[in-house]
């Protein structure tokens, strides 16, 4: 399965495109199952970084685990919860992280 | 310390608005990200993995007290109070806003600092012995010719495009502490037989995929010649350098690929056209630049002596810490002391906010408001009177900063890895943290001595894993982090590359074969005056594979 992701651009920071939307956080991502959902995501991808919303625009891969969305790899597990070595930065430090 | 004159001001004042208009036009959509990428590199402004970073040039590593203290400011105004120094002796912010950058570089501007060239293919940040100016082994301070050499290449227009970046430090002492033979031109100002000045001149050093030991092309270019001279460098290299291939467009390769003779040559011939003309430097000129950097006046303070005796007496850690961070200076009354960025279990380089200020006001009260960064990602004081030692390191305890590791196996070098940078294949800070830890033991460090241990994140070698006694990298197995070690590396007058010992080891692996070499090496050694390097190099690496790997080649 893949998600889309890229980082906002006035301030960089990591999203994932969630049901029409861009979110701060991995949670809610909208997945694409086949190679059709991949294109759509493509697409809007594409679109928002012409509109100039985001940069670095990426599909990535994930598995679904407990229903949780868990990136394979862990250069995108970092990104969707902040550095590994300190866990007050990134979106693991926000209040209503797990 | 060298002061902006009204040129300087203007020009930076000018960038800042440049680039302030250009980040402006992108958030509003008049210009793309291709357009703008170009543009906000030369400025210093990066893309990583959870936000944009900005890296500020400190150059040749100075600093003053209210340098330090903006940024501080900026570590808690735009970002999250912390910084990162680097081994280009620069600072990098990890998470500010695109939109705040206009308003940190005009921060900057009004201390007499910037971004600029601190990214892109230009002559970038000149780097110098951090020890410059203090140490008492120094022909002279090399920071007016890394400043004459900021000055000439700044915005060159000439060489804003190169192949690729280009790299030089300078260096005035023999003992290289500036790592001189790993950069693209590396300079050791010293003084001929009738005690004129000059430079032996090292050409074709680099890191990265392809590490290569500069070679030194001439062994006393008068001083008045350095311009000149680096210009014919520069010129062989824009017109020859590779352009088609990324991996080969430094000019290492070009040295390489020329071989050292006819680039030499080629150098020679070029410089034959540009010497004694215009861009001879005039003493007059020289003169005012060194005047700059004129030393602070050292009252005498002899009291010094009796002082650390008694301290010594008192304090333990202060007497370790004397012996590990403290060193002599060419003024008997004072020292140059190492604040070590190292703290056990620490990130390699970060400082927060309130650290950043408390050095400022350390340097202010007992460093004639003096501070360095070291490109192993430490702060120094230069000058300081031996008699305030003690209240330094009190102070310095205080504020959690007086670790007294300074060159032992604790003082590891790392680049952001995998936690921050885009680029990176496994993390690098967990891997120094976990082997700090593992050595946290003063002790134990002590005994095993001067090992220097640096680990990059990726091939790119940001952390000089190639030039690490020991050295890690990281790179990305099969969706896992996987660590190469190389042994044998060093980045001092005798520079050499590290050689890979075998398979890699995982992240649970790494800091048991890291011990496992470490005590080999114990095991290996005539006594204890000979360092892990020169046993490495005595022995070679038989004994340390067998003790890695011996195990293995049995069970299979
Ligand atoms: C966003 C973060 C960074 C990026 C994208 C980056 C990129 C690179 C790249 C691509 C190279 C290889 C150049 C080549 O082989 O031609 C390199 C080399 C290097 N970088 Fe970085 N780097 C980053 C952070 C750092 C940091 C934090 C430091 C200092 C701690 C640093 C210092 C160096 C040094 C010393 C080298 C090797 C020397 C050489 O140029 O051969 N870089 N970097
Ligand atoms: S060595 Fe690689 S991982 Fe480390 S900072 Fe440089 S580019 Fe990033």
């Amino acid at each position: 399965m893949k998600i889309l992701t890229a980082n906002r651009l006035t301030d960089g920071e990591a999203v994932w495109y969630a049901g029409g939307a861009w979110a701060e956080t991995i949670d809610s991502s909208e997945l694409a199952a086949d190679k059709a959902a991949e294109e759509r995501l493509e697409t809007i991808g594409a679109a928002s970084f012409a509109a100039n919303e985001v940069v670095d625009v990426n599909l990535i891969d994930v598995d679904v685990v407990d229903g949780a969305i868990h990136p394979l790899r862990l250069r995108e597990r970092i990104r969707a919860a902040g550095p590994t070595n300190r866990n007050d930065l990134g979106k693991q430090a926000r209040p209503n992280a797990a | 310390m060298y002061r902006y004159d009204e040129f300087d001001h203007q020009f930076v004042q000018a960038r800042v608005a440049q680039f302030s208009d250009q980040v402006e036009r992108r958030l509003a959509g008049e210009i793309t990200e291709d357009q703008f990428r170009p543009l906000r590199l030369m400025n210093g402004v990066y893309l990583q993995l959870h936000a944009y970073m900005l890296r500020i040039a400190v150059p040749y590593g100075t600093l003053s007290s209210k340098q330090l203290r903006m940024l501080a400011h900026i570590a808690r105004k735009y970002d999250k109070g912390y910084g990162h120094f680097t081994t280009r002796q620069n600072i990098q912010f990890n998470w500010p806003a695109l939109s705040d950058v206009p308003a940190i570089l005009a921060d900057l501007a009004s201390v007499e600092m910037h971004a600029i060239q601190t990214s892109g293919n230009c002559i970038r940040n000149v780097t110098a012995d951090h020890f410059a100016g203090a140490a008492a082994d120094e022909a002279a301070d090399p920071r007016p010719y890394a400043e004459i050499l900021r000055q000439w290449s700044s915005v060159h227009p000439e060489f804003s495009y190169l192949p690729r970046k280009f790299k030089i430090a300078v260096t005035g002492s023999e003992r290289d502490r500036a790592a001189i033979q790993t950069h693209d031109i590396g300079l050791h100002l010293k003084k001929n037989a009738a005690g004129e000045l000059g430079f032996a001149v090292y050409v074709g050093g680099g890191q990265g995929r392809t590490p290569l030991v500069a070679k030194k092309i001439r062994d006393f270019l008068p001083e008045q010649h350095l311009l000149s001279y680096c210009t014919a460098i520069l010129r062989v290299y824009n017109l020859y350098g590779r352009r088609d291939n990324k991996y080969k467009a430094r000019i290492k390769i070009l040295v390489h690929e020329t071989g050292v003779e006819e680039f030499t040559r080629q150098v020679d011939a070029e410089w034959g056209e540009l010497k004694d003309g215009e861009l001879t430097l005039p003493e007059a000129d020289i003169k005012a630049i060194d005047a700059y950097f004129a030393p602070p006046a050292l009252p005498a303070r002899p009291e010094g002596d009796e002082a650390i005796k008694l301290a010594r007496l008192d304090s333990r850690s202060f007497s370790e810490w004397l012996d590990q961070n403290v060193v002599t200076h060419r003024n008997p009354d004072y020292a140059a002391v190492t604040i070590s960025l190292k703290g056990i279990g620490e990130v390699p380089g970060d400082a927060s906010d309130s650290q950043m200020d408390a050095v400022a006001d350390l340097a202010e009260k007992y460093a004639f408001d003096e501070v360095r960064v070291s490109h192993e990602q430490n702060l120094i004081l230069p000058h300081v009177a031996r008699a305030d030692l003690k209240a330094i390191y009190d102070r310095l305890a205080e504020i959690g900063l007086a670790t007294a590791n300074s060159d032992l196996i604790s003082d590891i070098i790392a680049c952001p890895g995998l936690d921050y940078c885009a680029l990176a294949n496994a993390r690098s800070i967990i891997v120094a943290q976990n082997i700090s830890k593992r050595f946290a033991s003063l002790e134990r460090q002590r005994d095993i001595g001067e090992l220097k241990l640096k680990i990059s994140g990726c091939i790119n070698a940001c952390g000089h894993h190639h030039v690490g006694h020991i050295g890690i990298l990281g790179v990305e197995k099969k969706g896992a982090e996987l660590y190469q070690v190389t042994l044998g590396g060093s980045a001092d007058e005798h520079t050499s590359v590290g050689e890979i010992i075998g398979r890699g080891f995982g992240p649970d692996e790494i800091t048991d074969a890291i011990e496992t070499v470490v005590e080999t090496y114990l095991a290996i050694r005539l006594d204890r005056s000979e360092k892990f390097l020169d046993a490495y190099r005595r022995v070679g690496p038989a004994p340390f594979k067998e003790a890695l790997y011996a195990g293995e080649a049995k069970a299979a």
